[in-house]
C-alpha cells in the first residue's frame, strides 16, 4: 500500500506516493524522475547512491522512504545554481569524472565533507569519500579537484589551432556533473514494460519448465513470459562463426547466472518475484570447473564438440628450444591468474521499441555496430532493421562489449510491440556477465652471459569460460605478446582457450596481455638476478627498439618509445632503491621494496581489419558537427576527436558539435576496444577534416594555409595578405542542415599471421614501463603500494589531463588484480566480497608521457586505454618480492598468499 | 499486503510485537543488502522514530547507548579513552554513508561473525538491554549473542539499549585493530580490540576479544589472566602466545584461510597490547 511522503528535495517541497519500505534512491528516480542518483548496487557497497539527508550523506539505496517524511535530501540534482558550482567546477577542470556514474555520488560525499571543513587534506578526502566507488580514474584527480575547491577557476578552452596536447575539459564533462547525463537505466519510457531474467543457480544442468502460465496467472502485474522457442535465432557470439550462446537455455545450462526464461511485467511485480518460486525444475549435474577439469581428457561442456579447446595458436620464429638449452640463464615458472570482474558501477541497462518494421535498443554499451548486427541475427532481421542509440555508458573495460539486456529487450519489444526495459542488479550483473579469463601461463626465458635475452617459450592456457566470447581474440594476442617488449630472437609461444561452466570469459582491457606480463616480468627479475644486473639496467639492454623485429617478423619502422620509458624511470628508480633501503634500515616488520613492470600492446584487432569511418558537416553558423560513431565510454574519446578535428580543420574546439554512437546518424567507426579509438577513429577524423576543410579552401580558391574565422553567417578565410568571404548562408543544407560534408576512414595496415604466426598485425605498438614502491608487512601479509611511476609512450598526448586519467585508472584496476580481485561464481557475487581498490588503496602516482611519434596515429598519437592496466601488476610483485623475497606467481596477492610465500622463502 | 508501522514509543513497538513475525528495522543497512535479487517481504516495523532512544548518556553506573545512536553519533561523542577502542571501529564501518545510518545496537542484533563493533564491545563488558511486554531484561553480551546471526532475543523483545559499566579501574584505556584486504568498505579478516587498566606500572585489568575468527567474536580469557599484573610497557604484547588464542575456530573462505587468520589474530593481539601498553607506559 503506498502512501504520501512529503520531503524538501534540494529546497523544494515534494511528495511522493511510494510505498513506506520503498529505497529512498528508487523514490527520486521511478517515482520523481530525478535520476541523477545513480544506483550500483543497491546493498550500500558502491556508494554511488551518496545523497545528503539533513546534511549528512547517507546511501540513498539503503533508507526506506517512511524515514524521509518532512527531512531534507540533497541530490547532485541540487548542487549547481545557475552555474555548476565551485565543487563541480573544480572536477570538471581536473578530469575528475570519467564515465560519470560515480560522479554524483562523489559530489556529494564531497560537499559532506567541505560543509563541515572547508580546507580539508588529503586524508580527509580520502576519509569522506572512501565510501564511493570509482572504476575509472583510480580516484587520483577526483582528490585533486576536492582538494582544489577554493580555486575555483574556469577550464580554459583551446585557442584555435591549439587544441591538440591541450588540458581541454571533456566536451562532453557538464552532463557527467549536474545529473543530466542519461546512462542505460536513466529515461525509461513512463508506459514501458519491464523484463527480469531468471537465471540458472547452478553451473551446469538441465531443467525442464513447469506449469508458467500458471505462475503468471497467480500474479499480478506479469504479462507474459519468454523462452528458448521464442527466439528466431538462438545464439550469438562475438564471432560470426561461433554463435554459441544461447539468448534464453534451451533445456541445459553451462554456467551460473546463464539466462533461461524472461519474464514481462511492471517493474514492481518483477521485483516481487522470489526466483525460487519460479517453476523451474532444476537438474543439477557435475560442473566442469577450472583449467585443470576444463582440459582433461572427455571433458566436454558444449555437447557435440570433441573436447573443451576452442582455439590454439602461436607464434614461432627461429629455433627456442635449442636457444634455451643453449642459454646462459634460464628461468622458468608456471603463473595463474583467476577470473576478474569489470565491475563497472553501472549495471548493464537499457530499453527496446518497435517502431514498425524495425527495433530501435538505447542501451550502455561500447560498441553500437556491434550491437546492431548481433540483435539482427537474433531477431533474423536485415542490419538496417536494428538502430542503436547509445545511453552514456557507465563504464566497460571490455565488459560491455558483449550482449548485455540487448537481445532480450529487442527480442521482447520485437514481439509485444511494446517498449521493454531492462536493468540488471548488480549480483544479475556480476553472474551473467564476461570476466577476464583465468590462465595458467607456463613460461620459459633464457639469455646468455651478458644478460641479453637469446630465446623463450611460453604456453598460455585460458578458461573461457561456457561460451566463446572474445576467448580467440584473447589467445590470439597473448602468443604475439607473450616477449614482452624485448628483443627475443628465439620464440616458441602457444595461447589456448578451454571451455569450462564458468562464466563466459571475454573482453577485458588488455585481452589476456595483463596476465601473461606477470609472466614475463617476474622472469625478467629473475634472469636479472642471476646474471647480477639491476632489473632496470636488465630490461633497457634487451628492450625493443626501432629497427628490431617482433616474433612475428614485423619490422618496427617507427614510435618503439620502450627505451625512452625505462630512460624516464632511471632517475626515480635509483632513488626509490636507495630511500628503501634507508627504510629497512629500521628492523621491524615494515619492508619496502621497489618493483618495475614493462609492457607493450598492439593497437586495434589483431591481424584484422579494424576499419573506422566518421563525418564532419558545416552548418550555416560556421559550427562543425562531427558525427562519430566511436562510442566514449568515459575514457573521453569525444573530447580527443574534437580536439583532433577542431585542430585539422583549423577552428576553435567549442566550435565543434558532436553526434555520437547513433548507427542512424554515424558511420561504423569499430569498437571502442583494444586501445584503437585515438590511432584508428582519430585518423578518421582528420581524413574527413580534411576533407571538410579542403572543400572549404576550395570554395575560395584559398591555399593550403589560410586561416578560417567564423563569423556572420560565414567564414572569414585569411591567406597571408589575402582575405576570402565564404557566405554559408547561401550553399544548401542537407537533411542535418549540413552545408558542407567532410568524409574520412582509416584502417589500420595490417597483415594476417600466417604459417608460425608471422606477419604484421597491429599497425602500431604502445610501450611502458612502470615502477612500484610497496611496503609489505612482513608479519601479516599486508602490502600497501605506497608510489608509482609510471611511463607511457603514446605517441602523442592529444590531450595530457585524459592519458593521465587512463593511465591512473589503469593503474587502479592493475592494483586490484594484482592485489584483491577475483571473482568466483556463487561466492563473490556482490561489491562487498568481490574487493576493488577505494581510496584508501591507491598509492601516489607519478605520470610521465613519453611522446615517440606514430606516423600511422593522428598527430603522432597511438592509444593508452589498456597500457595503463598491464604494466601494473607485475611492477607491484616485483616490488613485494624485493622488499620480503616473497616471489608470488599466482594473483591476487592476498594477506595469506603473501604471508606463505614469506614463510617459504624464510 | 506486508505492513509498515513506525512507532514513537518502545510501549507502542513492544505491543506491536507481541502480535505477528516482524523484522525490526532502524538503519536499514543490513536489511536493504539482504534483499537485492528478492522482495521485502514480510512486516516491517519501523523503530527509528522512538523518541529517547538516541544518544550517549553517563551515570555513576556508566554510560548508556541508545539503540537508535549510529556509529558517527559515536565518533561524534566526548567520551573518555575507554571508548578509544570502539571508537576506532567506528571509523571502520563501511563508509561514512553508513556510519550515518547505521546502529550500533543493529550491529550486535545482526550478529554477524565479523560485526566491527562486537569486539570492543566486549572489551567494555557492555550489556543489552531488551524491553519485553514483562518489563525491560539485561543480558551481557555475551549471552545475548548466540551463534552466527543468532541471538538471545525473543521476537516479541525490543534491543532499546547498551549499557557500559564504568570500570574498576580508572583511565582504562581501549584500542581496536581491524585487518582487512583493502582500505575502507571492507569485511574483516580478522579484528582485535582491547582495554587495558594500569596501577603503577602495572596491568590492573585487561580485557582482550578476537572478532571474525569464530562464529561469535570471543574474548581471551586465559591471556587476561595471564597479563594481570604484568609490567606495562611497549612489549606487553609478547605476553600473547598461540595457546591464548586456542579458542577460536576460524573458517576458510574467500578472504583468507583459516591457518592465516590464526596467525593474524595473534599478530594483532600483540600489536595491540604494545600499543596499549606504549601508551600507558
Amino acid at each position: 500500500m503506498t502512501i504520501g511522503i512529503t520531503f524538501q528535495l534540494n529546497g523544494a517541497e515534494v511528495k511522493a506516493q511510494a510505498e513506506p519500505a520503498e529505497r529512498l534512491a528508487d523514490v527520486l528516480r521511478e517515482r520523481l524522475g530525478a535520476t541523477g542518483t545513480k544506483i550500483g548496487c543497491n546493498a550500500g557497497d558502491c556508494g554511488a547512491c551518496t545523497v545528503r539527508l539533513d546534511g549528512a550523506q547517507v546511501c540513498a539505496c539503503m533508507v526506506p522512504i517512511a524515514q524521509v517524511r518532512g527531512r531534507s535530501v540533497e541530490t547532485v540534482e541540487g548542487l549547481a545554481g545557475e552555474r555548476l558550482s565551485a565543487l563541480q567546477r573544480a572536477f570538471h577542470r581536473h578530469g575528475a569524472a570519467q564515465c560519470g556514474i560515480c560522479t554524483s555520488g562523489m559530489l556529494m560525499a564531497a560537499a559532506d565533507l567541505l560543509a563541515r571543513n572547508e580546507a580539508p587534506e588529503r586524508t580527509d578526502v580520502e576519509d569522506a569519500l572512501g565510501g564511493v566507488l570509482c572504476r575509472c580514474t583510480g580516484y587520483a584527480k577526483i582528490v585533486e579537484a576536492v582538494l582544489d575547491v577554493a580555486n575555483d577557476a574556469i577550464a580554459e578552452s583551446a585557442p584555435a589551432g591549439q587544441a591538440v596536447g591541450f588540458r581541454l575539459a571533456k566536451v562532453d564533462g557538464y552532463a557527467k556533473l549536474d545529473g543530466t547525463e542519461r546512462y542505460g537505466a536513466d529515461a525509461v519510457p513512463p508506459d514501458a514494460l519491464w523484463l527480469r531474467a531468471i537465471r540458472s543457480p547452478h553451473a551446469a544442468g538441465r531443467f525442464t519448465l513447469g506449469d508458467l502460465d500458471g505462475f503468471l496467472a497467480g500474479r499480478e502485474g506479469l504479462e507474459r513470459v519468454l523462452t528458448a522457442a521464442d527466439v528466431p535465432f538462438n545464439g550469438f557470439g562475438i564471432y560470426p562463426d561461433i554463435k554459441d550462446q544461447p539468448v534464453l537455455a534451451e533445456g541445459v545450462v553451462r554456467y551460473r547466472g546463464e539466462a533461461v526464461i524472461a519474464i514481462l511485467g511492471t517493474r514492481e511485480a518483477l521485483l516481487g518475484i522470489d526466483p525460487a518460486e519460479v517453476p523451474i525444475a532444476w537438474e543439477p549435474t557435475e560442473a566442469v570447473m577450472g583449467l585443470d577439469a576444463a582440459m582433461a581428457e572427455g571433458a566436454v561442456v558444449q555437447q557435440g564438440r570433441e573436447s573443451n579447446l576452442l582455439i590454439d595458436g602461436g607464434v614461432r620464429s627461429g629455433q627456442a628450444r635449442e636457444a634455451l638449452s643453449d642459454a646462459a640463464f634460464v628461468a622458468e615458472d608456471s603463473f595463474e591468474t583467476g577470473f576478474v570482474e569489470h565491475a563497472y558501477i553501472e549495471p548493464e541497462a537499457g530499453w527496446a521499441r518497435r517502431v514498425e518494421d524495425r527495433i530501435e535498443i538505447r542501451v550502455s554499451t561500447q560498441t553500437p555496430y556491434m550491437d546492431r548486427d548481433e540483435v539482427a541475427s537474433i531477431l533474423r532481421l536485415a542490419p538496417e532493421q536494428v538502430r542503436i542509440v547509445p545511453s552514456a555508458c557507465g563504464g566497460g573495460f571490455g565488459g560491455k562489449l558483449d550482449q548485455g539486456v540487448q537481445p532480450l529487450v529487442a527480442l521482447a519489444a520485437w514481439l509485444t510491440g511494446r517498449t521493454v526495459a531492462n536493468v540488471w542488479t548488480r549480483p544479475e550483473s556480476m553472474m551473467a556477465s564476461t570476466k577476464r579469463h583465468p590462465s595458467r601461463i607456463q613460461a620459459r626465458f633464457g639469455c646468455d652471459g651478458m644478460g641479453r635475452l637469446v630465446g623463450c617459450q611460453v604456453t598460455a592456457d585460458f578458461d573461457t569460460g561456457a561460451y566463446a566470447s572474445w576467448g580467440p581474440t584473447v589467445a590470439g594476442r597473448v602468443p604475439v605478446h607473450a616477449t614482452g617488449p624485448y628483443r627475443v630472437p628465439n620464440v616458441a609461444t602457444r595461447g589456448r582457450a578451454w571451455f569450462s561452466n564458468g562464466p563466459p570469459a571475454g573482453a577485458f582491457r588488455g585481452f589476456g596481455v595483463p596476465q601473461a606480463a606477470i609472466a614475463h616480468e617476474t622472469l625478467m627479475d629473475d634472469l636479472a638476478a642471476q646474471v647480477k644486473m639491476d632489473r632496470l639496467e636488465f630490461r633497457l639492454l634487451n628492450a625493443l627498439e626501432k629497427g628490431d623485429r617482433t616474433a612475428t617478423g614485423q619490422k618496427l619502422a617507427t614510435s618503439v618509445g620502450m627505451r625512452a620509458c625505462l630512460e624516464a624511470l632511471t632517475r626515480p628508480w635509483k632513488e626509490a632503491l636507495a630511500q628503501a633501503s634507508a627504510f629497512n634500515g629500521e628492523k621491524n616488520h615494515l619492508r619496502r621494496g621497489v618493483g618495475i613492470g614493462c609492457m607493450w600492446y598492439g593497437i586495434g584487432n589483431t591481424s584484422m581489419s579494424n576499419p573506422s569511418t566518421m563525418t564532419i558537416g558545416l552548418k550555416a553558423d560556421g559550427t562543425a558537427t562531427l558525427y562519430s560513431g566511436a562510442f566514449d565510454i568515459g575514457q573521453g574519446s569525444n573530447t580527443i576527436m574534437t580536439q583532433i578535428a577542431a585542430d585539422t580543420l583549423g577552428i576553435a574546439a567549442d566550435r565543434i558539435r558532436m553526434v555520437t554512437g547513433d548507427t542512424d546518424r554515424t558511420a561504423d567507426a569499430g569498437k571502442t576496444s583494444a586501445s584503437r579509438q585515438t590511432l584508428v577513429s582519430g585518423r578518421a577524423v582528420e581524413a574527413a577534416a580534411m576533407d571538410l576543410r579542403a572543400q572549404i579552401l576550395r570554395l575560395v580558391n584559398a591555399g593550403a594555409k589560410a586561416t578560417i574565422e567564423p563569423g556572420d553567417g560565414g567564414l572569414t578565410l585569411r591567406d597571408g595578405s589575402d582575405s576570402h568571404r565564404l557566405d554559408l548562408a547561401a550553399l544548401e543544407g542537407d537533411a542535418n542542415g549540413d552545408v558542407l560534408v567532410g568524409h574520412g576512414s582509416f584502417d589500420p595496415p595490417t597483415t594476417p599471421l600466417g604459417a608460425n604466426g608471422q606477419g604484421n598485425p597491429y599497425a602500431a605498438y604502445a610501450f611502458a614501463a612502470q615502477m612500484a614502491v610497496v611496503e609489505v608487512d612482513t608479519d601479516l601479509g599486508t602490502v600497501k603500494v605506497v608510489r608509482m611511476v609510471a611511463a607511457h609512450d603514446v605517441g602523442k598526448a592529444i590531450n595530457p589531463t585524459q592519458v593521465e586519467g587512463q593511465i591512473q585508472g589503469g593503474i587502479a584496476q592493475g592494483l586490484g588484480l594484482a592485489l584483491m580481485e577475483e571473482y568466483i561464481p556463487g561466492r563473490t557475487e556482490n561489491l562487498h566480497d568481490y574487493l576493488i581498490p577505494t581510496f584508501g588503496d591507491m598509492p601516489a602516482i607519478d605520470v610521465i608521457i613519453v611522446e615517440d611519434p606514430e606516423p600511422h596515429g593522428p598527430f603522432g598519437a597511438k592509444g593508452v586505454g589498456e597500457p595503463g592496466l598491464v604494466a601494473t601488476a607485475p611492477a607491484i610483485l616485483s616490488g613485494i618480492r624485493h622488499a620480503c623475497g616473497a616471489r608470488l606467481t599466482r594473483v591476487p596477492a592476498l594477506p595469506h598468499r603473501v604471508l606463505a610465500a614469506i614463510e617459504a622463502q624464510r | 499486503m506486508a505492513e509498515y508501522v513506525r512507532p514513537t514509543s518502545v510501549d507502542e513497538a513492544v505491543a506491536a510485537l507481541q502480535a505477528g513475525s516482524w523484522t525490526v528495522l532502524a538503519g536499514g543497512t543490513d536489511l536493504y543488502p539482504a534483499h537485492v535479487e528478492r522482495p521485502l517481504a514480510g512486516d516491517l516495523l519501523d523503530i527509528s522514530a522512538i523518541e529517547g532512544l538516541r544518544g550517549i548518556t553517563e551515570d555513576e553506573a556508566g554510560w548508556t547507548i541508545g539503540a537508535l545512536t549510529t556509529w558517527s553519533d559515536l565518533i561524534g561523542a566526548d567520551l573518555p579513552p575507554l571508548f578509544d577502542g570502539l571508537k576506532a571501529a567506528a571509523r571502520e564501518v563501511g563508509g561514512v554513508q553508513i556510519q550515518n545510518a547505521a546502529t550500533i545496537a543493529g550491529n550486535l542484533v545482526n550478529a554477524s561473525p565479523a560485526a566491527d563493533g562486537v569486539p570492543p564491545l566486549l572489551t567494555l563488558d557492555a550489556g543489552i538491554a531488551l524491553a519485553g511486554s514483562a518489563g525491560t531484561r539485561r543480558l551481557a553480551l555475551d549471552a545475548f549473542i548466540a551463534g552466527n546471526r543468532q541471538t538471545a532475543r525473543r521476537s516479541d523483545e525490543l534491543a532499546t539499549a547498551i549499557h557500559i559499566p564504568r570500570p574498576a579501574h580508572d583511565g582504562m584505556r581501549g584500542d581496536f585493530l581491524k585487518l582487512g584486504a583493502r582500505r575502507y568498505l571492507v569485511i574483516s579478516i580478522a579484528m582485535v580490540a582491547g582495554t587495558l587498566a594500569v596501577e603503577d606500572g602495572k596491568v590492573a585489568e585487561a580485557r582482550i576479544a578476537v572478532g571474525a575468527c569464530s562464529p561469535v567474536a570471543r574474548r581471551l580469557e586465559a591471556l587476561e589472566a595471564d597479563l594481570a599484573g604484568r609490567t606495562v610497557d611497549a612489549d606487553l604484547g609478547m605476553a600473547a602466545t598461540a595457546e591464548h588464542l586456542a579458542g577460536l575456530s576460524p573458517i576458510d573462505d574467500v578472504r583468507a584461510s583459516a591457518d592465516y587468520r590464526r596467525h593474524a589474530a595473534l599478530v594483532l593481539v600483540r600489536r595491540l597490547l604494545g600499543r596499549l601498553g606504549g601508551a600507558a607506559a
